[in-house]
Parts: structure tokens; sequence; C-alpha cells
């Protein structure tokens, strides 16, 4: 006797081969969406959203791209998490992790269609990730001890990581702001006190990386355009009605007289709090909230500059460059920690007014400019320039590098097919295929663009059986090349990453055998 | 029909509406009950074992849980059928109870209610089918407790916990790095364990998550960890030998209980006002000074001006501490939570050696680690992992092992896995059958073949031939008169599960045959199902 219903309305089960025909067929489709992205001879996407205005979005950033698609597919869900994921920890692959997990998946199929359990395939996959790691930690270059190696080793990743990105065309320029810009944080990961402004207009070349500190603000009318070694401020505090902040308090009273009287003792109090922040010897301040009239004519009187409604990383990155603490109460002027700069100026970069502080103290933060035609160039170089910053400042802390252009595949696929030579049983048709799905890779880099990728990654696969071979795919010529020579390079924790997150996504996706969705949940109405 | 005729002979309903009820009775509510119950417990059997298949459950909100845990997905499922609630409930409380063996319970009850079917086609009662189930189960309990190995271990000898809870952890997505995982939850569960009271406050153990790094690093921490920052960002990010003051009163004037309203009416009254605020401030940062605090746990926020009052005194601070967090860290530290700055005095402060602040990934993410502390008796197990799902079943299975160790110092009685006890307890069942007249024998009979099912169900998800493996274990059992025969998953080549070293909890193991009887007995019972129409 069948059961008639055992779950709620509209929730759906889907068991065995179903459940997984429809994990597969929807990790793949969201592998091959990607796909065409990969490579610096990848396309980009148009995002449309469905949010009012319809905003445009023009990418080929593979975790923008995943996180603005609506999916109802539970697989296709696990891998934009595992690409959201690499974005959070490595910044960069975030394409590459997708690509991968599809190909691993693609392969499993056909290994379940040819009857072999999918746990028997997760074993083998498993130890073919581990092989694969460990013949890519044999081939690490680790240039710490070299500083001048060292340097060169992030320029070349953070050239390869651009030349897939809009900003292709002045990779060595960008390489160079992003690679001084990390060497400024000195080994923290902290990529907030690296602060980009975006202002339309001008080239992309004419982006540039300011050592001091960039804030977006106008300096108040009537006061000083310009300081020379300044002693700033940094705070934050009310400066509109100070607040009396006892529970319960109000004003309450009987003649207009005493209303003036009150509103005296408000301004007399105002006066009082500007006249102990003059007090501190400033000749600058930055509020992080707003500043009224009243107070911001008393500063422009006694000739400081007071810049009112700083944002919150402004306030912090500026206390970080200056030096300075952020203060909100100005009893004791000798004990708070005074920013300095040796020139605040106001300086025009296109249209706009900004205010330059320049000749800070301490050197950790700074400003890249970045300028374009359009918007949406600024929002593409922006990304791609967050993923170069992203990857950077991880191989500060991790300096292991390899080689680029499909040459980390090729080098993982060899010890792996090695090893399903030497293991017995079932086992090795996953490791095969695992070898496979990594070969993929480079193979799409050479369809992407428009090569003869079946000719390019045999021709690669002959030059990696000799040993030591530094062989990948130069995109530019469309021969391959010896990539060491090309100066093309990645990080070890961004293909660590890839490689791991992809196999451990794989795997959960391969583990499944049922997939039971609750009915959705009702919306009200909102007309 | 519910009709009837008072003395008159005019009818008269009982139960109203009669056509918007779904109703049904005597025997097709019993099997339309056992077919829903054997439904979930089909959905579950592909889950047991070290080669069991994981579900992918997507809630209402789109959200995606993958996991193999039996409680976990008989919570997210969405069951509607009344029995299967019944069955939801059945493995939420072995969940509460024991922590682990959740799906098997639900796959024994399953095969249990198929069983029970067979006997009532052929006519038996209902009721004396459940008493002979009630029987076997007593006689499976007690068989279980004779077969039961008792196992030493120590403060210094933990291997034989970890084996155990190794065991738990293999049919996990983390069974790659089982060893490690189990190391971690035994040291944590021996950390917070009272050995001589034989008990252990789980709540004392924090399992914390980050998205990110990969499941090897995931470490355990003697000491907690939160996920705040300092409230300031220029306070210090590392302080040692903190001396902790743990406030639940914010930074901030007091806010009287009782409505009240200050009026300000004159010049003077405004002034004053102003300077017993900044009193308040003043006189709050410097109680936590005075008392020697270096460091100031807050479960509220503060005041902007506090917070520089703070950092310019040179006190770090934290602030938006969650309750449960905040007595963690009072009970790690050794510290009091004070509810009134009043109150505050230099014996109450927490100690600590070690406070840092971590940073992680390429986002803003820092969490606060909280190390050496003066009572070590709370450990947090940071797990890491490359997505969220990853994480969230990482969480559980960590729980189950946490269960399990527990479960093993409460009671250090083990009987053998891979469905050794079942098969076992099933031989018994079967021979103490022939021993009860009348027809109980049959529900008897009945209940040690439902007990084959589990190795049965274990057979088949590890892809061996079920009946003939069964046949073969059960008769090497009987031959050597050996319980420790199982069914062999992991295809390494042995029965014997004392040498593959796959043990399970004995009070796990009762547990399952004890609620899985009740619950049957309970769905046995119920010969009518009333449900209200739709509206």
């Amino acid at each position: 006797m069948a059961v008639e219903k055992l779950f709620k309305d509209e929730a759906t089960e889907e068991k065995g081969e179903r459940a997984r025909m429809a994990s597969f067929v929807g990790a793949m489709a969201i592998a091959d969406l990607v796909k065409t992205t990969l490579g610096p001879k990848g396309m980009d996407k148009i995002l449309q959203s469905t949010g009012r205005g319809h905003s445009v979005t023009v990418t080929n950033d593979g975790a923008t791209i995943l996180k603005s698609l609506h999916i109802d597919n539970p697989a296709a869900k696990v891998l934009i998490e595992i690409s959201k994921v690499q974005d959070d920890e490595v910044g960069d692959g975030t394409t590459s992790v997708v690509v991968l997990a599809g190909e691993l998946l693609r392969e499993a199929e056909k290994l379940v269609g040819s009857k072999i359990h999918p746990m028997t395939i997760i074993a083998g996959y498993r130890m073919a990730s581990d092989c694969a790691r460990r013949a890519l930690l044999d081939r690490v270059k680790d240039n710490k001890d070299d500083a001048e190696k060292f340097r060169l080793d992030l320029m070349r990743i953070a050239m390869t990581t651009l030349s897939s990105k809009i900003l292709s065309q002045d990779k060595e320029h960008f390489a160079k702001l992003a690679v001084d810009a990390v060497m400024r944080l000195k080994g923290s990961t902290n990529l907030e006190s690296i602060q980009i402004i975006k202002k339309a207009g001008g080239s992309l070349k004419d982006s540039f990386l300011d050592e001091g500190f960039i804030l977006d603000k106008k300096i108040g009318l009537g006061q000083p355009k310009r300081i020379e070694n300044a002693n700033i401020l940094v705070a934050n505090t009310a400066m509109d009605t100070d607040k009396v902040k006892i529970y319960g308090a109000r004003v309450r009273v009987d003649s207009m007289a005493k209303v003036a009287q009150i509103e005296g003792a408000e301004k007399e109090k105002m006066r009082e709090k500007v006249q102990k922040i003059i007090g501190h010897g400033i000749n600058c301040f930055v509020n992080r909230q707003l500043i009224y009239n009243f107070p911001e004519e008393l500063f422009a009187d006694a000739g400081i500059l007071a810049i009112e409604h700083a944002d919150f990383d402004g306030i912090e990155r500026l206390g970080l460059v200056t030096g300075g603490e952020i203060a909100s109460t100005f009893d004791n002027p000798e004990s708070v920690k005074l920013g300095h700069c040796k020139l605040i100026e106001e300086i025009m970069i296109g249209e706009d007014k900004l205010i330059h502080f320049s000749g800070v103290e301490m050197g950790e933060a700074c400003t890249i400019v970045l300028r374009g035609a359009s918007f949406h160039v600024l929002d593409e170089a922006e990304r791609s320039l967050h993923d170069a910053l992203c990857v950077l400042s991880q191989t500060v802390n991790d300096s292991r590098v390899l080689l680029g252009g499909g040459w980390p595949e090729m080098v993982m696929a060899k010890a792996v097919d090695e090893l399903a030579r030497k293991t017995p049983g079932k086992k090795s048709h996953a490791i095969e295929a695992f070898s496979r799905a990594l070969i993929a890779i480079p193979t799409t880099i050479a369809d992407n663009a428009g090569l003869d990728s079946a000719e390019l990654v045999a021709q690669l696969r002959a030059e990696h059986h000799k040993e030591d071979s530094n062989a990948g795919i130069d995109v530019i010529t469309g021969a391959v090349g010896d990539m060491s020579e090309l100066g093309i390079s990645e990080a070890f924790k961004v293909k660590q990453a890839v490689l791991l997150s992809a196999t451990e996504a794989a795997e959960m996706i391969l583990r499944v055998d049922e997939i039971i969705t609750c009915a959705p949940r009702r919306r009200e109405d909102r007309m | 029909m519910a009709l009837a005729f008072d003395e008159y002979g005019r009818p008269f309903i009982i139960l109203r509406e009669q056509e918007s009820k779904s109703r049904l009775r005597g025997l097709d509510a019993q099997k339309a009950n056992i077919a829903a119950g054997v439904a979930v417990s089909r959905i579950l059997r592909t889950s047991l074992g070290p080669k069991g298949m994981d579900k992918m459950l997507q809630s209402p909100d789109g959200d995606i849980t993958i996991t193999n845990d039996g409680a976990t997905i008989l919570e997210q499922m969405d069951v509607d059928n009344q029995i299967g609630k019944l069955m939801v409930e059945l493995s939420r409380s072995q969940d509460y109870e024991i922590g682990d063996g959740t799906t098997g319970v639900v796959v024994m009850a399953g095969s249990l209610l198929e069983q029970a079917e067979k006997l009532l086609e052929r006519g038996i009662h209902p009721i004396r089918v459940a008493e002979g189930f009630e029987i076997s189960s007593r006689i499976a309990v007690d068989h279980l407790e004779k077969i039961a190995d008792k196992f030493d271990f120590s403060a210094t000898d933990i291997e034989p916990l970890v084996q155990t809870c190794m065991t738990t952890l293999s049919s996990k997505i983390v069974n790659r790095c089982k060893r490690s995982l189990a190391e971690i939850a035994v040291k944590s569960v021996m950390a917070v364990a009272d050995l001589e009271r034989k008990d252990v406050n789980l709540d004392l153990i924090k399992v914390e998550g980050k998205v990110g790094g990969k499941l090897e690093d995931t470490e355990l921490i003697y000491g907690i960890i939160v996920d705040k920052d300092m409230s300031h960002p220029q306070m210090p990010k590392q302080i040692e030998d903190a001396k902790i003051a743990i406030l639940t009163c914010p930074f901030e004037p007091p806010k009287p209980k009782t409505k009240h309203k200050v009026d300000i009416d004159t010049v003077e009254k405004f002034q004053t006002l102003r300077k017993q605020e900044q009193k308040y401030f003043d006189d709050m940062v410097q109680k936590c000074k005075d008392v020697g605090a270096t460091l100031v746990i807050c479960q509220w926020g503060f005041d902007d001006e506090a917070n520089h009052l703070l950092m310019h005194r040179n006190l770090p601070a934290v602030r938006w501490v969650g309750g449960v967090e905040l007595e963690l860290i009072a009970i790690a530290t050794g510290g009091r939570i004070v509810p009134r700055f009043q109150e505050l005095t230099t014996d109450k402060l927490g100690k600590a050696g070690l406070v840092r602040e971590k940073a992680f990934g390429t986002t803003k993410d820092r969490m606060l680690y909280i190390e050496h502390c003066a009572n070590s008796k709370a450990v947090t197990v940071f797990i890491r992992g490359g997505n969220k799902m990853m994480i969230e079943e990482t969480k559980r299975s960590i729980h189950d092992a946490l269960c399990v160790a527990r479960n093993l110092i409460r009671n250090n009685s083990i009987v053998y896995g891979g469905g050794a006890a079942e098969i076992s307890c099933s031989i018994a069942v079967e021979a103490a059958a022939d021993k009860y007249p009348g027809v109980e024998q049959y529900a008897i009979r009945a209940f040690a073949d439902a007990l084959d099912s589990v190795p049965m169900a274990l057979a088949e998800n590890s892809g061996l031939q079920p009946i003939e493996t069964l046949s073969a274990v059960k008769a090497q059992q009987i031959k050597e008169n050996n319980h420790c025969f199982g069914i062999d998953c992991n295809d390494t080549g042995t029965n014997d599960m004392r040498e593959q070293n796959v043990f399970e909890t004995l009070i796990g193991k009762q547990q399952q045959i004890l609620l899985a009887t009740q619950v049957v007995k309970m769905i046995l019972k119920i010969d009518d199902v009333i449900s209200p129409s739709d509206y």
C-alpha cells in the first residue's frame, strides 16, 4: 500500500539516479557558464540586475558572476558557495575552482555510468588530490630570503592575475601599483588600509598610487586650503547638538526668555568643546559625524581645517596613516595622540576636489586612484585590482610560488597518472579521471584563446614527460613555451585552495543520493 | 458512520462533518501507518554505515544542507504525515539522549514495522504483536549486556576512546581526517570531564566554525574563541596575563526601570546634568581601572565617549558579547559576571594568559582568542573547511563524536559495531523464541528478523551481496560462538570487528532497541486516524 502523502504540499523528493543526475547537471551547467571567462583570453559577462534601475555590471570575475545568479539547483549552490569562499580566503582563482569541480563531476558521471560506486570514486579522488598536492609541494619555489627575487615573483604573480582581466592592457603598470601597495602593508593581510578611489574620466593608464592619503571630502568654506606640518586630531564625536544622554531628560520651560537662556548655555557648551579641541594645538580636525555650522565657524575663526562626515573606514585609515588615535573626549589634551603629516592640500582629480594628506608618518596605508572611461570599467578595474591585491597579500605571508599557464595542472596530472598506474582496484579509474579533469583546465584556457587545444595539450603533455619541464601554454604566441622565461607565475596558496575546495565540493555532491526540497516559503504579496 | 439514534429514534451525529474529514479505521489505518513509517525509514536506510550516502536538503528559504546524520535529515524534511512525525521524534530523542545512532534507530523501527505488517496480515492482533516485540526487546537488551566488553582507559591512555569515536566519524563526510578529529573530540571531552563523578558537561565545549582553510586545520583550543573584535580599532591586539572584567551592564548612564522625567528648566540644571553625565562615564572607566582589569568584556555596547575613554586609559574592551559566550568566558577564566559597576572587585576578575585577535582571509573577519585560562575547563573546537555546508556537517559530526566519548566516560561498556551486535542479538532472540508458547512466539521470531535488517542495510550500502554476506557472518558467529563478527564494510579482509577496531557504546545500542520498540508499539496500537480536512 503506497503512502499517499508523506511530505507537505509542494515538497519534492528525488532519489538515487535521478538525484545524482540533477546534481551533476546543475553543477556542470554552472561550470560551463563561467568556463568561457577562464584564462587571459577569456570573455566577460554582462549581468543585469532585476532590481530597480536594472543596473549593469560587466565582469569576468567568477565570484562576482556567480554571486549575482539566482539558482534553484541545490548542487549548483554548492559550487557558488565554494567560489565565494575562495574569494574570501585567497581572492583569486574563483573561476578555476568552479571549473575544476565541474570537470571532476563530469568525469564522475561517466564513471557512475560505467557502474562504479560513488564511494569508490570519492576514495580515488581523495588519493589523487593528496598526490597532486604533494607533486605541487615538490616543485614550489620560495624566494623569501632574496628580497629582489621575491619582488620579481610578486610582480609576475600580479601580472598573471591581471592578464585575464580588463586591466591586461596596462598590466605592468597595475602590477607595480599593486605590489607597491602590498609591500607597504608589511605582511598584514588587512586590505582595508589600501583605499581605492574611483574617479571617472581619463584613461586607465592615468591611475596612480598615492603614498599619502586621499580623503574624498571637501574643505569647509573659509578654512585654509593648504596646511603645512599639520597636527591632526581624528575624532568620533557629536558636533551638532551635544545631547544629554541621561535617560528621561527633557527641556521644560515656561517662558521664551528661558528658552533663549538654555540655547545660550548649549551654545556655550559647544564653544567650550571647540575650545578644548583647539586646545590640543591642532590645525586640522577630522570628525566622523556631522559638524554643524556654528562649530565649523568657530574652527574657521581659529584657522583650523575641519572636515566633517568622514566615513568609519576613512577615519580608521586616517588614524592608521597619521598615527593619531581616534578621540571622543577632549578633557586631557596632553595624553591624546595627535596625527601628523607634512602637508594637507586640496587637489583636483578630474572635476572633483579631494583632500590630500602627504608626508605621513606611518606608511602603512595608501591610496590608489583609479581613472577610467566609465563606471563599468572602473568597477571592473577595482575588482581586478582587488583580486591582485588579495593574492599578493597572501603571497607575502606564504611566499611559495608556482609557474602559471597550465603548468601546475600538468605537473599534478602527471603525478596523478603515475599514481593511477600503481593503484590496484577500481579506484585507479577514478584517479585517472582526476588527472583528466585537471588537464581540462589548460584545455579550456587554450580553447578560450581560440587555439587548437587538442594539439597544444598533447604537446604540453609530451614536454612534461621530461623531468623538470617548465612548459606551459603561451596564449600570446599560441604555442607551448617556457613559463619561467615568460615570467608567468601563480601563488601556491591559490592553487592549493583551488585543488582542495574543488575536490571537497565534488566529493560532497557525489555523496548525495537523495534530494529533498521543502516547499518554498510563501511570500506575502507586496502589492 | 458515527451516527447514533437517541431514545426517540432521531438520528444525531457524533462526529461532525464526516465528509470533510478523512478517516481511516481498523486494519486499513494500521497498514497506512506502517507504510508511512516504512517510507521514512527507507529514506534513511541508504545513509547507514561507512559507505552510506548523504542527503541534500533544501529548506523553504533555499538554503542547502548536506548531511547523513539521521536526526538532521528528519528534522529538516518537512514531514506532514503524523506517523512520519513520530519517526522524526524518535530520532530526535535518540539524539538528545545518546547523540549518535540516530539513523540506526529509524532503520530498526522501519524494519520492525515491516515485520509487523506481515504478522497483521496473518490475522494476529496488533497488541499481541506489540507484546511479543516488548518481550524480545528485553531479551535483546539483556543479551547486549552479556556480550558487552569493558574497556579501560585513563586520562593518559585515550587510545580506546579515540578508536570508538573513529567508528562514529567514519560514516561522515569528514572521514578523510577522522583520526585527527576523533583525537580532538576525545581530548576536548577529557579536558572537561569529571572522571570521578563520571560526568561530562558538554556545554563547556564550544564548537565554532569559520569558512576557509582546510579540514586538516581544525584545531582544539584550550580556551575560548569569540567571534568579536576590540571595540576600538586602535586598541592593542594582544594582551598577556589579562585580567578580565566581565560585565553585563552597559557603559552608559543608568536607565532606571521606573518611568521618570528629568526636567531642565534653568541653565544651572542643564549644566549640572552635563557634569553629572561626564562623571558617570569617568567613574565607570575609573572603577574598572581601579580594580586592576586589563580587559573589559561587556554584554552591551558602549557609547563613543566611553569607548574613547577606555582606549585613552589603555583598557581594551570587547562589546556585544552574547550571554552564553559570556558565561563560558567566566567559567574558563574563573571570573565572576558582574552586573553593576559598584560590585566590581579585584577577586571577581577572570584571568587568562593570553588574549589575542586573529584575522582571517582577505575580508574583515577577526576573532578573539582567549587562551591559557586560569581554569582550563572550557575548551573550543575550531573547525575550518572549504564551504559553509562542510562546516555545518563537521559540526554535527563532532557533536556525535563528543556524545560518544561522553557516553563512554559515563559507562565504559562497548559492543562491537558493523552489525555484529545486531546479529548476535538476532541469534539470541531467535533461540529464545521457541521457549514462548502462544502467538508471541511469531512476534519474537519477527523481531529477530528485523534485527537482521541493520547488518543487511550495511552490506547493501557497501556494495556487498546482502543475503549471502549476512548468512555467512551469522553462520560464522554461531559456529565459532564469537560475537565479534560483523559486516566488513571497508573491504579490509576480516570480519572480526575486534581486529578492525569498530566499537559502539553499549548504552547507545540498548537505547536504539528500546526506543525503536516503543515507537513501533505505539504505532501498532493506533486503529483510527482522524485528520481534519484542509481548509
